[in-house]
């Protein structure tokens, strides 16, 4: 056996240690250390897309639900309610249609829909490209609403500033739980459709304590975009993290 | 089905690193996946017999170290095994933890010739 690396006479390596090149497996063959990340393109990627917004002093939020969470209506809602205060940008991502796109751009607010086809999720390369497209202003928020998805999209980042994870009453409250990766990347849960609470049987403070145990730094507000209440919140949220960025 | 995206990414490392190794075949990869990184193994299975064909990867061999959750109690400072992500720690039941080990998801090594 080599004493060097361990590999015996007919090529077969038992031990080996990092950093060491194993020339001599046989006169073939060779092992390579090498130790990288496989979303390392990915997050190159979304590394440059973060330069890009701090460069602008763009606020990225990614938005990521299940379907049918209300995340297009909470941007109408937002978009409608603080265009006289804040400059918007919004990037769409489905797997098919404009329609998402259509309604965002109902708002007068600048939109760029991706279709991924069969994909599941965005990902750094897609955002950087609508990015070249759209070039959005400086000293504004961008939303980068992601495919309705809450497995595949929480691993990519697309180099955000923020992951806001948004829920409906309407699902389980044990999603977090379900789902975890999503709640657990996320640094903010909107808990959407409050105003439905007295119809289903969605337990709040157990949705509360649930994504708690994911993630005890998770922030949670509680909306309802159809009636209004709890948006003050969100709003307030936002705008504090506009300031933040700006004094940075 | 993220799955297949990783295995594409997977494709994209070995090759770039079998050009810098100028070498045409692969006889061995080595992967670390992390028990809590989000893969879920059956339709990482299904996606790589998929997309390695025809790819440098096709023939090689693949090896995978699942590394098991690890993590750190804020509170009592505990090291404990960390199964899932809503566990709390053994010792006092929070929940406050940091995460040490277990979502790798890297390729350690080739075997080239």
């Amino acid at each position: 056996m080599c004493a060097t690396c361990g590999c015996d006479a007919d090529g077969k390596v038992t031990l080996h240690e990092p950093g060491h090149h194993h020339d001599h497996i046989d006169h073939h063959k060779k092992v390579v250390d090498v130790e990288k990340d496989v979303l390392h393109e990915n997050n190159l990627l979304a590394e440059r897309n973060r330069g890009y917004f701090e460069a602008k002093n763009i606020l990225a939020l990614n938005l990521v639900s299940s379907p049918g969470s209300g995340k297009t209506t909470l941007l109408e809602r937002t978009l409608t309610d603080l265009k006289s205060e804040l400059d918007f940008a919004v990037i769409e991502g489905d797997q098919q249609t404009t329609n998402d796109a259509d309604r965002i751009h109902a708002t007068g607010t600048k939109v760029v829909q991706i279709n991924t086809g069969k994909g599941c999720h965005l990902d750094s390369h897609m955002v950087m490209h609508a990015l070249q497209g759209m070039k959005p202003k400086q000293n504004s928020v961008l939303f980068i609403e992601n495919v309705g998805n809450l497995v595949c999209p929480a691993m990519f980042d697309l180099g955000e500033k923020e992951r806001v994870v948004i829920i409906s009453v309407t699902e389980g409250d044990d999603k977090p739980l379900k789902y975890p990766d999503m709640f657990h990347s996320s640094t903010l849960c909107i808990i959407n459709k409050t105003d439905l609470l007295p119809y289903v049987p969605f337990d709040i403070k157990k949705v509360k304590a649930n994504a708690k145990k994911i993630n005890h730094q998770l922030h949670i507000i509680e909306v309802s975009c159809t009636s209004g209440e709890g948006l003050e919140l969100w709003y307030d949220w936002l705008k504090t993290k506009v300031l933040a960025s700006e004094t940075v | 089905m993220h799955e297949l995206s990783i295995v594409m990414s997977i494709v994209d490392i070995a090759q770039q690193q079998a050009e810098k190794e100028q070498a045409s075949i692969i006889d061995e990869i080595e992967i670390d996946i992390g028990c809590l990184s989000s893969i879920e193994m059956n339709a990482f299975e299904f996606a790589w017999k998929q997309g390695v064909k025809e790819t440098i990867l096709e023939k090689a061999e693949k090896k995978i170290n699942r590394i098991k959750g690890r993590a750190k109690c804020l509170d009592c400072e505990n090291f404990f095994p960390l199964e899932n992500l809503y566990d709390a720690c053994p010792v006092c039941g929070e929940h406050f933890l940091d995460i040490i080990e277990g979502k790798e998801l890297r390729v350690k090594s080739l075997v080239v010739s």
